[in-house]
C-alpha cells in the first residue's frame, strides 16, 4: 500500500499550520462547551426531580445493577485510554500503533453499547420503561417512578447516540489512518476525535454515580 | 508544530487511577455517609473528570484561549446549576402574600 503522506493544505486565513491546528482544537471545545450545556440542562431535571420525589428515586435507582454500571464505566474508560494511546501513536508518526489503537477503542466502544442495550432489555423485561405497562413494584408513586426512568431512559440514550456517532468517527479516522493520511505534522483529526471521545467518557463518569450509586446506601 | 508527546507511563497512571477511583465510588456508595453520599459521588466524578481534561484531553498542555473557553463553559453550567436549583430549593422557605 503506498502511503501518500500528505500534510495538511495550509487554508489561506491562517498563518502557520500550527494555527490552523490550534483553531480546529478550539473549534471542538466550544462544540463541547455546548455539549455540556445540552446534558447540563437533563441533569438539572434530574436534580429538580430527585430532590421533589428523593425516596422513589432511590427506590428505582437500586434496582439498577451496580456491578454491570461498574464494569461498563471501566470498558469506558478503557476505550479512553486506548484512545488517547491512538493520539499518541499519530503524534510520534506510528501509523501501525494508530491502527490497532483505534480498533481497540471501536471494539470497546462496541461492547460498551452491547452492555448497554443488555441493560435496557432488561427494563423492557421488568417493565420498567415508561408507557402503559410500566410497574415499579414497593411504591405507589407509579408516576414519579416513571419520570426517573423517563430520565434514565433519555440520558443513558443519548449518551448511547453519542457513543453510535463517536464509533462512527473511528471508523472514519481507522480508514484514514490505514491510507496513511495521518502524519506527525498532520493529524489534526485524531486529536479532535479524540477530544469528542473523552468528553463522551466524561458525561458516563457523572451518569454512572447519578444513576446507579446515589441511593444504594439504602438499600 | 511543537506538540507535548506524554509518555505512556504518565498515561497508564492516570488511566489506573480512573479505576481506581471507579472502584471507590462503586464501594464507597454502599456505606452510609447521610447527605454525603452525594458529596463523595460528585466529588470522586469530579477528580476523574478533571483527569480526563488535563491529561486525556491535553488541557494541560493547551493554550490560554482554549482554558478561557472551556472555564467559561464551566461557568454558564454553574449558573444554569446554581441559580436554577437555588429557586427550586427556596421556594416554600416565604409564603407567597395574597395566597
Amino acid at each position: 500500500m503506498d502511503s501518500h503522506a500528505e500534510t495538511a493544505e495550509l487554508r489561506e486565513q491562517f498563518e502557520t499550520p500550527a494555527q490552523q491546528k490550534e483553531i480546529s482544537t478550539l473549534g471542538m471545545w466550544i462544540f463541547l462547551v455546548t455539549e455540556i450545556m445540552f446534558f447540563g440542562g437533563l441533569f438539572l431535571a434530574y436534580a429538580i426531580y430527585r430532590r421533589e420525589f428523593a425516596s422513589v428515586f432511590a427506590l428505582a435507582s437500586n434496582t439498577l445493577d451496580v456491578v454491570i454500571g461498574a464494569v461498563n464505566t471501566a470498558v469506558l474508560l478503557c476505550s479512553s485510554f486506548t484512545m488517547v494511546l491512538a493520539v499518541r501513536a499519530a503524534q510520534i508518526g506510528s501509523r501501525k500503533a494508530l491502527i490497532v489503537f483505534l480498533i481497540l477503542t471501536i471494539l470497546l466502544g462496541g461492547v460498551f453499547l452491547g452492555v448497554k442495550a443488555y441493560e435496557w432489555n432488561q427494563k423492557f423485561e421488568e417493565h420498567h420503561v415508561p408507557g402503559p405497562t410500566f410497574h415499579l413494584e414497593g411504591t405507589t408513586q407509579q408516576g414519579p417512578a416513571q419520570l426517573f426512568f423517563s430520565l434514565y431512559f433519555t440520558m443513558t440514550g443519548l449518551h448511547a447516540l453519542h457513543m453510535v456517532v463517536g464509533e462512527g468517527l473511528m471508523l472514519f479516522l481507522l480508514w484514514h489512518a490505514y491510507r496513511g493520511k495521518y502524519t506527525p505534522s498532520y493529524y489534526t483529526p485524531v486529536d479532535v476525535g479524540g477530544l469528542y471521545w473523552h468528553f463522551v467518557d466524561i458525561v458516563w463518569i457523572f451518569l454512572f454515580p447519578l444513576l446507579y450509586l446515589i441511593a444504594r446506601h439504602q438499600h | 508544530m511543537q506538540e507535548h508527546v506524554a509518555s505512556i507511563k504518565t498515561y497508564t497512571l492516570v488511566f489506573l487511577s480512573l479505576l481506581a477511583l471507579t472502584l471507590a465510588t462503586t464501594l464507597v456508595a454502599a456505606i452510609d455517609l447521610g447527605a454525603f453520599n452525594v458529596v463523595m459521588a460528585l466529588f470522586i466524578a469530579a477528580v476523574k473528570m478533571m483527569l480526563v481534561a488535563l491529561f486525556f484531553m491535553h488541557l494541560r498542555h493547551s493554550t490560554i484561549l482554549t482554558k478561557v473557553v472551556v472555564g467559561g463553559g464551566m461557568l454558564w453550567l454553574a449558573i444554569l446549576l446554581v441559580l436554577s436549583l437555588s429557586d427550586f430549593v427556596t421556594r416554600g422557605w416565604l409564603p407567597v402574600p395574597g395566597k
